[in-house]
């Protein structure tokens, strides 16, 4: 607020404008603002979107970190269970540009590896006599492409004789680069299928509570405050460990996407239910009741596409929550276990002390939960403002 | 107020119920029970199974009869102060869990604390310095805070306090005060291993607050009142503090109810990695080995916990907003 301090302004002089009054004319209309009247909800939502530069740049990386999930093979430089027996715990290992102050292709140094006797440690030190050109398109280890066809074509490999362990090894000598390049069709996927179920979920009941009203709404409304009273941790625990020990890695990961939507569900209920009390209100909706329309055609045709935006922004925000609970799920030895590869399992190596302090590599898989939980909060955030067109 | 307080404690009854129902639903969910389990691996090994023993518990427990009926016992024997029996740690369940709830409780109480402490001057420092460079790095550490899984955090913290504090690593406490009785170098010790999980477990909560509060204040700027109360010639930090400030305040108290369940989750696997004493390693090993009792009695207090901390609240909020107390409900 700026002052308005200082001499007083002369009042303005009474204005009539010269020009000749026409109550029929209407107000000129460019052909952009047109085109911004008649455009559907959706569109004004992306316009919106679009102005939230953050929102669209994270909607780009989560576009190709879901991509790469198709295609995770052709992009890891080695396959998931390849173990390098002379590399065990090697570090992290750089790809240079120059040798001797001079440009050169692309290349790694050799590693040299030595049992430290005194303390029994592992270490490497980077060879830089020995120089592995990296290849690119190149043949490497042989995979099954889905189910379709065997290939061993890879974007990335390691010069002949050489290695290329990007992210480190782990305890076994597997390349931790590949291996999170695999665990992101784990990890990114079961906030996914959460979701789908929460979302079910929030909808029947978020919606049953707004429509009806009444006995069924405070049914539904304690049925969620008691479940939300819950820790939600403790609780995805105690329902993973009662898991069968028996059951397929498939079907543990598809329990625990059940388990994850279980508890999830009851925000996105709440969403639903404040959203309906509001549409069951307006006159479009009574003008299909006098109609003789169904309730279930009420709600399905004029009630859900009008909150869809809004059900979409939320349920963006609590896909992290998912990945998070994944992630912490399978570091306890409670979720998905080993040879399913998530970032979880990845990082239930990293469980020591030890791993810290010694093989701190091993903790990259986090950085990657990072990323993603970052990226789905940033565009959730944008979502939620461009769900709001009219706003 | 009186009548608010009568209701409000009347609810917590058929919510607790419900609660120890899905808790007797969750633990019996594993097939099987400890003791089938107990005798194969028994038997496996060749070793002799105490079937005296084993009856006298399963006849105590009801584990024959059917399901309803084991939850009547259990109920029963909750209601009166017996909380069932550890097939583990072949102990009472109380014994087995001592001090442990009590120590979830002052860690949890002490993250709520250092929550507000933090959130309080960052989220009004965030909305009286809009969109400045200080409120677009404040934001952006919140969004880490958010993102960061909790465990991961835990483990770098403890590392760094044991690098250049000489924290011990682990425990609540230094390994030479255990089992010792209580003395200032104990408390001391206490208060130096104590930050690192108050900060880890705080993190994700601090942030989701002083986004709120961010948010509530400057929905408050922008209203009138604000404007007239700095046209009349407030100054800027009185007139923030007389108005828009106790506005805004109300999600500090009304966010207990959301912040006790969120901080006891994380606090329970931030436990399992620094291996602090409290209810969270206990309760994984309970779900592990299918020590129901243990695990029902575990999952029950820490429900407890977050029942009552929502009551509080609640009482709380009426107290400071008669909007809330003469409605009678927390408005959402």
């Amino acid at each position: 607020m700026s002052d308005h301090r200082g001499p007083a302004p002369t009042p303005l002089g009474h204005y009539v404008s010269d020009a000749p009054f026409d109550p029929s004319e209407t107000e000129e209309v460019t052909a952009e603002q047109e085109r911004l009247y008649t455009s559907s909800g959706w569109r004004l939502m992306w316009l919106k979107l679009k102005r939230h530069r953050l929102a669209v740049y994270s909607g780009y990386v989560l576009i190709a970190l879901y991509g790469s999930i198709l295609i995770s093979e052709f992009l890891a430089p080695y396959s998931l269970t390849h173990r390098h027996t002379d590399f065990i715990y090697a570090p992290p290992q750089g790809i240079h540009l120059f040798h001797d102050g001079k440009l050169a292709a692309p290349f790694t140094y050799g590693l040299k590896y030595r049992l430290n006797m005194e303390n029994l440690r592992r270490e490497y030190t980077t060879d830089e006599t020995k120089r592995y050109p990296v290849r690119f398109l190149c043949r490497g280890d042989v995979y099954d492409f889905w189910g379709l066809f065997e290939a061993s074509l890879h974007l990335l490999c390691p010069g002949e004789g050489g290695t290329l362990f990007l992210f480190g090894t782990d305890r076994l000598g597997r390349d931790l680069f590949s291996r999170i390049i695999y665990g992101a069709r784990i990890s990114l996927t079961v906030g996914l299928f959460g979701i789908i179920f929460s979302m079910v979920l929030g909808i029947i009941f978020g919606g049953l509570a707004g429509y009806y009203g009444g006995i069924v709404d405070s049914v539904v409304q304690r049925l969620i405050e008691v479940i939300r009273s819950f820790p939600e941790l403790p609780l995805w625990m105690a329902l993973s460990a009662a898991l069968p020990v028996t059951w397929s890695p498939i079907l543990i990961y598809f329990g625990i996407t059940l388990i994850l939507g279980l508890i999830d569900w009851t925000g996105l209920a709440r969403a639903v239910r404040s959203k309906f009390l509001a549409l069951r209100e307006e006159d479009f909706t009574a003008a299909a009741e006098l109609m003789g329309a169904r309730p279930s055609r009420i709600i399905a045709r004029h009630l859900v596409p009008n909150f869809t935006s809004h059900l979409i922004a939320s349920a963006t925000l609590s896909i992290p929550s998912m990945i998070l609970g994944e992630t912490a799920l399978s570091f306890l030895g409670l979720g998905l276990r080993p040879p399913v590869t998530s970032w979880g399992v990845l990082l239930s190596e990293a469980q020591s002390i030890n791993a810290v302090a010694l093989y701190p590599w091993l903790m990259i898989p986090g950085l990657a939960v990072v990323v993603v939980v970052l990226t789905f909060n940033f565009l959730g955030d944008g979502l939620r403002d461009a769900a709001d067109p009219y706003h | 107020m009186f009548y608010f307080f009568v209701r409000r404690l009347a609810v917590m009854v058929p919510t607790l119920f419900v609660i120890s129902v899905l808790i007797f639903i969750i633990i019996q969910l594993p097939p099987g029970d400890y003791l089938s389990t107990l005798v194969s691996e028994l038997e496996a090994q060749g070793e002799n199974v105490d079937q005296e023993k084993l009856d006298f518990l399963r006849q105590q427990y009801g584990l024959d009869q059917p399901l309803l009926q084991q939850y009547a016992l259990w109920l029963k024997g909750m209601l009166q102060g017996d909380f069932g029996y550890s097939f583990e740690h072949n102990r009472p369940v109380v014994q087995v869990v001592g001090d442990q709830v009590l120590l979830s409780v002052i860690i949890a109480f002490a993250t709520i604390l250092f929550t507000w402490v933090v959130a309080f001057p960052i989220g009004v420092y965030s909305a009286t310095h809009q969109y400045s460079t200080g409120d677009h790095v404040l934001t952006f550490v919140g969004f880490l805070g958010l993102a960061t899984p909790n465990f991961l955090l835990a483990l770098i913290l403890m590392y760094l306090a044991n690098v250049y504090f000489g924290t011990s690593i682990g425990g609540l406490m230094d390994p030479k005060y255990l089992d010792q009785p209580w003395s200032w170098g104990k408390l001391v010790s206490i208060l130096e291993h104590l930050w690192v999980p108050v900060i880890v477990i705080g993190t994700s909560g601090t942030a989701t607050l002083i986004r709120r509060l961010r948010a509530n204040l400057l929905d408050e700027l922008q209203k009138a009142y604000v404007v007239t109360a700095r046209a009349k010639g407030l100054s800027e930090t009185r007139l923030l503090l007389k108005y828009p400030m106790r506005v805004a305040l109300n999600p500090f108290i009304a966010d207990i109810g959301n912040l006790l369940p969120a901080l006891l989750s994380s606090a329970a696997i931030v436990s399992v990695v620094l291996s602090l004493p409290t209810t969270g390693p206990l309760l994984l090993k309970a779900l592990q080995s299918q020590d129901m009792y243990l695990a029902g009695f575990l999952l029950m207090c820490l429900s407890l916990l977050t029942v009552i901390g929502m009551f509080l609240s609640d009482l709380a909020l009426a107290a400071l907003d008669p909007r809330i107390r003469l409605t009678g409900g927390r408005q959402k």
